[in-house]
This record gives structure tokens, sequence and C-alpha cells, in this order.
């Protein structure tokens, strides 16, 4: 039970018109606004405002929807997605200023994905800074390296070219991924940065590209066709936009 | 279809109608839905029951802060919304009123939106913003008085003109 002299609240105005106010304080709250004209008034233009949402945006919501946003669509194409999505978060992350994730997934869930490019920058960080031991295999013997780490992990891996970008393949290592073996691919230009790929297996299908920033590393991934990819690099983040560019072009391209 | 991509997809439209309003672009509005759907589809598995419907209102409620974030250091373009002399009263009441929006703050206009055009209830958005809910209604009211000021100056403003 409620008091009906209890004057009425601000905060009882906004519930009331809201539908959030308890059923046996409503009457009080009628009573009051017959003997109070200007909260009457008041409530009265936040309805009004109510009306105008719903007159300027209710047509949206009966538009029919738009291809792009279908589901069916959505579900059957995530690499065609993935690809206008990539550009997309590119652009975002050109003009993004913060150090972080860039297009944080909103529920918090895509975790394994994240902890694996963690393990892909951990990887980055020993190995770049190693002089004469940075890979097992050198990039001299490249077609073995494709080879042997197509075998050891069960899906192909490529070394892209990346002679364009000013980048020699150094080599590359077999590591222990997350649900199994990871390739890592490193790259080096000839004032001496160095970049690399790794891939491991991944448990989503298709993923935009991210950017993860760590220290004065930075990594951009993705995953497609069930592989996660995570160039990782300085920090000079149009650098390395312009290599996980390169990556990705001549990974869709070999239609792995 | 499954259950859930069937409850997905029957939000679709009111969460058009919700990024239109938040972004008041109706591109970008797209993006941000189009941006919604993937990650909801892409996190199925990861999803326990509960409620599709904030849950796709958490997202783009989110994905729009990023968004709005990343844009923060580039100067921001006002549209100029007046070239439309002939509209008619309905159509300028609309501009009217998104006008009034684009003077919220973000988390204002939040509240503001998914109270008033969603309906979804002060726990709800509460739970969405990640706020106690008696700062969702303090939002709510300061939105409420500044939507207020800004229709009422408006139209004091047509008077003058007149």
């Amino acid at each position: 039970m409620t008091d009906p002299h209890i004057p009425v609240t601000e905060d009882e105005l906004h519930a009331y018109v809201d539908n959030e106010l308890p059923a046996e304080r409503r009457g009080d709250v009628e009573a009051w606004l017959v003997a109070h004209p200007d909260d009457a008034a008041r409530v009265q233009s936040w309805r009004a405002i109510a009306e105008a949402l719903h007159a300027r945006y209710d047509s949206v919501a009966d538009e029919a929807v738009p291809k792009r946003l279908e589901i069916e669509r959505l579900v059957r194409q995530p690499r065609k997605w993935v690809y206008g999505a990539m550009a997309a978060t590119l652009a975002a992350f050109i003009a993004g200023s913060g150090v972080g994730w860039v297009a944080h997934g909103a529920a918090a869930t895509p975790t394994a994905f994240q902890s694996f490019t963690v393990d892909a920058l951990d990887a980055h960080r020993l190995y770049v800074v190693e002089v004469r031991h940075p890979v097992e295999v050198p990039g001299s013997e490249r077609a073995h390296l494709q080879a042997w780490l197509t075998k050891r992990c069960g899906w192909d891996v490529r070394a892209p070219e990346l002679a364009a970008a000013g980048l020699k393949l150094v080599g590359g290592r077999l590591l222990p991924g997350p649900t199994g073996p990871a390739s890592f691919l490193m790259y080096e230009s000839t004032s001496g940065e160095r970049f690399t790929i790794y891939t491991a297996k991944s448990e989503a299908e298709a993923t935009q590209m991210r950017y993860a920033a760590h220290g004065n590393e930075g990594a951009l991934f993705w995953t497609d066709r069930g592989v996660g990819y995570v160039v990782s690099g300085g920090s000079d983040r149009g650098r390395l936009t312009q290599i996980a560019q390169s990556v990705y072009d001549q990974m869709e391209k070999s239609g792995g | 279809m499954t259950a859930f991509r069937q409850s997905v997809e029957a939000m679709i439209p009111a969460l058009r109608r919700y990024a239109r309003a938040l972004a008041r672009d109706a591109d970008i509005a797209d993006d941000l839905v189009q941006d919604t759907l993937v990650r909801a589809l892409r996190s199925e598995r990861l999803f326990l029951g509960g409620d599709v419907r904030s849950w796709l209102y958490t997202i783009l409620t989110n994905l729009n802060k990023n968004r709005r974030r990343s844009l923060a250091r580039r100067p921001q373009f006002m549209p100029l919304l007046d070239n439309n002399p002939d509209a008619s009263g309905t159509e300028a009441e609309g501009r009217d009123i998104a006008r009034a929006l684009a003077t919220l703050v973000e988390e204002q206009r939040a509240v503001l939106l998914l109270v008033m055009l969603e309906g979804l209830s002060y726990r709800e958005v509460a739970d969405i913003q990640g706020v106690p809910i008696g700062t969702v209604m303090s939002r709510l009211a300061r939105a409420r008085a500044h939507v207020k000021a800004s229709l009422e100056g408006e139209r004091a403003a047509l008077r003058r003109v007149k």
C-alpha cells in the first residue's frame, strides 16, 4: 500500500508514463496530475515525444528487409560477407585512434579466438628477436616448408609472396596451437623489420578481420574456412594492414 | 531453420528501426544491423537460452558505441536537413525529432530509444548498458528534458521566422 499524500516524485512520473509504476500507485499519480497542471503538461510532452518517435521511425520496421540482411544469406555466404566486412573493418581500423580491440565483440563471446591471437603474438615476440635460429626451416626451402607444415597441420599452409611489400620469407616453424598444431611463418624486410603469419584451426568458420595491439606489437586476425590467421608486426598499423590485406588476397585466390 | 535463427530473424525489423534512430543514417544503420546479425549467428552455439531480443539490442548498442569511439577523433559533419521546403507537416516533425535526437549524448539517446521506441523495461535497459536501474532512469529523465527543450526551441524559432 502506498500513501496518496506522499508527493509524487519525478521518477514516479517517468515510471508512470513507461508503465513501470506499481499498479497500486497509478491512481495516486493520476490524482496528482489533476491537481498539478505543470506536471500533467510535462507528462503530456513526454508522450508527444514517444508519438513523434513512432511517427518518424515505425515505417522503417515496415520496410522490406534488404537482401543483405536476410538470415539465409548471412548463414550461407559467410565468405562473401567476410570480404565486405573486412573492408569496413579495415576502414574503421585505419580511422580508429585507440589501441586495443577494434570492433570488439559485444557479448564478449569470441574468447577462444582472442586467446589464440594472444598465442600468436607471444610466438611473434618470442621469435622475432632471434638472430640465429628464428625458424626451423629456412625460406630458401619454401616448397619443402609448405609441404611439411601442410602435412603436419592438416590444412593448406602456403607462404604468401610479399615481395611487393618489401618482405622476404625467412622461413617457418611448427608450434603447438590451442587445439593442435599451428604454423608460423616469418618475413623480413631489408631494414630488418619482421612480420609473422600464424595459422591454427579455429572453431568459427569465418569471421571478419580484427585488430589487436599489445605493447609495441600489433596483429590483424581473421578466420576463413575454419582456419584462423594472425598477421603480427610492429605498431605501424597502415603497414600491417597492407601486409594483412595481401596475405588475405592470396589465400582467397588460392581457394584453400 | 533453427528456432534460434527464427527468433533472430523476427527481430530484424525492430533492430533496423532502432539502428536508424540511433545512427540517423540509413546505410550505417543497416551496417550495424548486419554486423549484429553476423555476430549473433556466429555465436549461436554459445547462446544458452535467455532473451534473444535483449541480447541483440545489447550487441547493436555496443557496436554503435565502438563505431562512435572509432570516429571520435574525426570531424563531425552535421547533415543539412532543411533542403526540402515542400516537406509536409509530418515530415517536418520527423526532422525535428531526428534533430533533437542528434543533440543527445550517446547513452541518453540509447536509453530514450530503447524505452520509448522499442518498449523495453528499465531492467532490460539496465542490463543492456551494464548500469544500475537508477542510472537508466536519470539518463531517461535528462534525455526527455533535452528533447523537449530542443523541440520547443525549434518551434519557437519557427514562429519567430513567420
